[in-house]
């Protein structure tokens, strides 16, 4: 009952967070300067129709009616339209969305893997050499710049040894058709097994590139809560009671460790979602974060802020999910 | 209570972990048992031989949308034009006109009434017939503003090149006529000499009025026209897929059957996709890069044939940039071979006047001022400033054909600047803010370029320094009368010598009264598989592929 009413609070807490949010987009995106109708026409505008397009944009209404116009438009789930492409934003963020969140996906369960068992062995071998390389590599890859480390995977794994594609989600020439926009799903539904393996292939590179810093990050926060935890009352009562290292470690240290790993793991899915930008560009990855960045240079105001608006939302649902499970994992958290 | 939530934790926590063990695990082992079942009939490196014969071609943007009348982008008219044909073609490599939908047309010696005629049994992408009426339809809806498939943003091509919409005293088409199915008849308001040029345009493509009629916005993202692709599919900042259309009416082509352009916004990335077998051909190869090209066996290089000018501006509105004497200085202390041979690797040659050189009407004549700091410094002196002064000098904040390495070549030519007392501070910002700011001319001192559009000496000259064109592409803000005068003379006189005499004095008071310092024409680079014949790339940045193949 307690965790319902909880549930229930946080839930309600959204409401202003992200009101909140959309009028903070809706003022960042009004004060970078330049003119959205010149950008559309181009280099070449002439200023009859520059004035002619802020016309028919509304950019000549105050910013309060066109934030109220907007807001009027989100709640009946109307996102716009995008000015370049004169396409509802709802149907045509949903590829990206999808592109991004295969890639976030992939990445996080590179980063979570490997960095929560190297998390656990640097622990367990505490001033080992395994630790001290380890955090070294978590180290090195927490200020690893994400555009050489792309720029050097591709050179290395697709120029030179050819093993895997350098660029895009699928082969060019033997393309996946678009179902749901997943395409792992899409290619499973579709029984093509060799389009399957050309999607894999193509995750494992720009998987790789956006999984690397959380994946250090992982591998920190893994450690010092492990060895935070081994030093704990319980765990050397398990050890007395003479239970394998392997046992007390993966089965009684492990969950308890978790939860501040889980926070991390919420944050950075968060921010992968959003931020990868650069991976995108270096890769040719259709995702959220160009079809964002490319509305910036385009002055496409409608997708900036439906985009923005559409990632913080689901930066916040994440955020819930994990403040959720911590409630459900230490009942104790709810009543703060 | 609590030991049950624990222990349900952590089971969760372990059947995760082996999930993610599994997960990965599964991905690694399955995979290459399957690999060679369904990797051996198609390399995924190489076209298939048997297969259908497919081009990809990497370029740096995605295409804004496919209606080609509605855009002003380069990247959008490289799919357009394999999809729909304009009236009037250009010639393989070069701005001379050929035929295309119209294989001939008469103009009468006053320049007024333009005859075409249309080859016979062309068909639109959707069955329907190409013939007078469908171009009748297409000039409709662009002129008439209250035409149904008009768009409420306008035709900002149209207006720019045909004076204005259907009833403006500007516009220069007053009729367009269907004499018969495979006549029609333009007739002007004024004559316009760079007409047929003009109909040559990209944006001027014959789309089905059918399907325009049907659904204007859907047009936008399925054209259909007459071209050797017919569209298939787009998948935004993804791929655009093109298929050979079969009935073409040029005998023979298209060679290829698929066509994909695919989106690689990285130039490096996209050289790699390249080297590695994943695109065949690719546009923006980095100046940098073009020995890594040349040295590759599997590889060829391009080039384009040079179309742009990039060039330093002068706001002649802003003290002390309004002073001729000021500007002539400037002009003399920037060392144009040696910024050309710095960052242009080779790929371009130092500019004299606004227009290449390959361009009929480029005056030959006028000596370009040598690099002479003394000079430089005694025309300051002249002007009041022997000491010099401060100036703002912005700079180009991203790459283009025209101008490689913005900031790079303002600090170069910052330095010459600094030798004659003229300190000048290099300010950037993002790019869509600088083409605004410069259009409303807050820049004092700017670097900026051009490419031109259809080879006409108008296209480079009217619209970077006419008058009427400030506060739209006349960034310098540069009124003279005199130039004006010529300028608009020459759009309306037909004969082309003539024509050729009166430019070639524009550029004479241009050079003369210096509201920019020309630097350079470049050639941009591209680069292709070596088994790549055919291809031709155009000096206006796109071209229609039907005749590329693969050897």
């Amino acid at each position: 009952m307690a965790l319902l009413a909880y549930s229930i609070r946080r839930i309600l807490m959204l409401i202003p967070v992200l009101v909140g949010m959309s009028i903070i987009v809706f003022s960042i995106i009004r004060a970078i300067p330049g003119d959205p109708a010149l950008t559309i026409l181009g280099e070449k505008a002439t200023p009859q129709a520059i004035a002619d397009i802020r016309e028919a944009l509304g950019l000549n209404n105050p910013w309060y009616i066109q934030y109220f116009d907007y807001m009027k438009d989100i709640l009946s789930g109307n996102l716009g339209e995008s000015l370049q492409t004169n396409a509802p934003i709802s149907d045509e963020i949903m590829p990206y969305l999808a592109a991004t969140t295969e890639l976030t996906i992939v990445s996080m369960l590179i980063a979570v893997f490997i960095g929560v068992n190297a998390g656990i062995l640097s622990a367990w071998k505490q001033n080992s050499w395994f630790d001290y390389c380890a955090m070294l590599i978590a180290l090195v890859g927490v200020s690893m710049p994400i555009f050489w480390l792309g720029l050097m995977e591709q050179w290395v794994f697709a120029q030179e040894l050819k093993w895997l594609p350098s660029v895009g989600r699928d082969d060019s020439r033997n393309p996946v058709e678009a179902i749901t926009h997943f395409y792992i799903l899409d290619t499973m539904m579709a029984g093509r097994w060799d389009q399957l393996w050309e999607v894999i292939k193509h995750l494992i590179l720009p998987g790789i590139a956006l999984g690397t810093i959380p994946m250090a990050i992982i591998a920190r926060i893994t450690r010092s809560s492990m060895l935070e935890v081994m030093r704990a009352d319980y765990v050397r009562t398990a050890r007395a009671k003479g239970l394998t290292q392997f046992w007390v470690v993966y089965k009684h240290a492990l969950k308890n460790a978790m939860i501040p790993v889980l926070t991390v793991i919420g944050l950075q899915t968060g921010l992968l979602l959003g931020g990868a930008v650069l991976t995108e560009t270096i890769f040719g990855w259709p995702g959220v974060g160009r079809y964002i960045v490319t509305a910036i240079g385009n002055r496409d105001y409608p997708v900036i802020q439906s985009g923005i608006l559409v990632i913080a939302t689901i930066f916040v649902l994440i955020n819930l999910l994990v403040d959720l499970l911590y409630a459900y994992i230490d009942p104790r958290i709810k009543y703060r | 209570m609590k030991k049950r939530v624990l222990s349900a934790t952590m089971t969760s926590l372990v059947a995760l972990a082996m999930l993610i063990a599994g997960c990965s695990s599964t991905s690694t082992t399955q995979a290459p048992a399957e690999q060679p079942k369904t990797e051996t009939p198609a390399p995924a490196t190489e076209p298939a031989k048997t297969g259908p014969k497919q081009l990809i071609v990497g370029r740096g943007a995605d295409t804004k949308g496919l209606d080609p009348i509605t855009q002003t982008d380069g990247e959008t008219f490289k799919v357009t034009e394999n999809v729909m044909d304009t009236l009037i073609g250009f010639a393989d490599g070069s701005t001379e006109l050929a035929p295309s939908l119209a294989e001939k047309w008469e103009v009468t010696p006053d320049g007024l009434v333009y005859t075409l005629k249309l080859r016979s049994g062309v068909k639109f992408h959707d069955g329907t017939d190409f013939n007078a009426e469908a171009v009748k339809y297409n000039f409709e809806r662009w002129s008439d503003k209250s035409h149904p498939q008009h768009s409420p943003e306008g035709f900002e091509y149209y207006v720019s090149q045909f004076g204005g919409y259907k009833g403006d005293a500007t516009h220069i088409i007053k009729s367009v006529e269907a004499v018969d199915p495979t006549t029609v008849k333009f007739t002007l308001n004024r004559p316009l000499a760079p007409f047929l040029a003009n109909l040559a345009m990209s944006p001027f493509a014959i789309g089905s009025p059918e399907a325009l009629k049907k659904d204007v916005k859907k047009f936008n993202e399925h054209p259909i026209g007459t071209g050797p692709f017919k569209f298939v599919e787009w998948k935004r900042n993804d791929t655009i897929t093109l298929e050979k259309n079969p009935d073409y009416w040029n005998p023979g082509y298209p060679k290829l059957d698929k066509l994909v352009f695919k989106v690689i916004p990285e130039n490096t990335a996209r050289l790699t996709a390249l080297a590695s077998g994943e695109i065949d051909l690719m546009d923006g190869l980095n100046t940098d890069d073009i020995p890594a090209v040349k040295d590759n066996k599997d590889l060829q290089l391009f080039l384009r044939p040079t179309n742009n000018i990039g060039y330093i501006g002068f706001n002649v509105e802003k003290k002390p940039l309004d002073n001729p004497k000021v500007r002539e200085a400037i002009a003399y202390a920037i060392n144009k071979p040696e910024i050309v041979t710095a960052f242009f690797d080779g790929v371009g040659e130092p500019a004299v006047n606004p227009m290449p050189k390959t361009m009929w009407g480029h005056n030959n004549d006028i000596k370009d001022r040598e690099f002479n700091l003394d000079k430089a410094k005694q025309l300051l002196a002249e002007a009041g400033h022997p000491n010099g002064f401060k100036i703002k000098f912005w700079a180009m904040p991203v790459p283009r054909p025209y101008m490689p390495e913005g900031v790079k070549i303002a600090e170069a030519i910052q330095q010459d600047l600094k030798k004659i007392g003229v300190d000048a501070e290099i300010v950037t910002m993002e790019w869509a803010t600088y083409l605004e700011k410069t259009r409303l001319g807050e820049q004092e001192m700017f670097m900026l370029g051009w490419t031109g559009d259809n080879g006409d000496p108008d296209n480079f000259l009217a619209v970077l320094l006419d008058k009427n064109n400030i506060g739209s592409n006349n960034y310098t803000r540069w009124a003279n009368e005199e130039a004006h005068q010529l300028m608009m003379k020459a759009q309306s006189t037909p004969d082309q010598a003539e024509r050729e005499k009166m430019y070639k004095q524009v550029q004479e008071i241009i050079f003369k009264d210096v509201p920019m310092v020309p630097l350079a024409h470049s050639t941009p680079a591209l680069a292709g598989k070596a088994n790549i014949i055919d291809y031709n790339p155009h000096p206006k940045g796109s071209e229609s592929l039907e005749k590329v193949d693969f050897k």
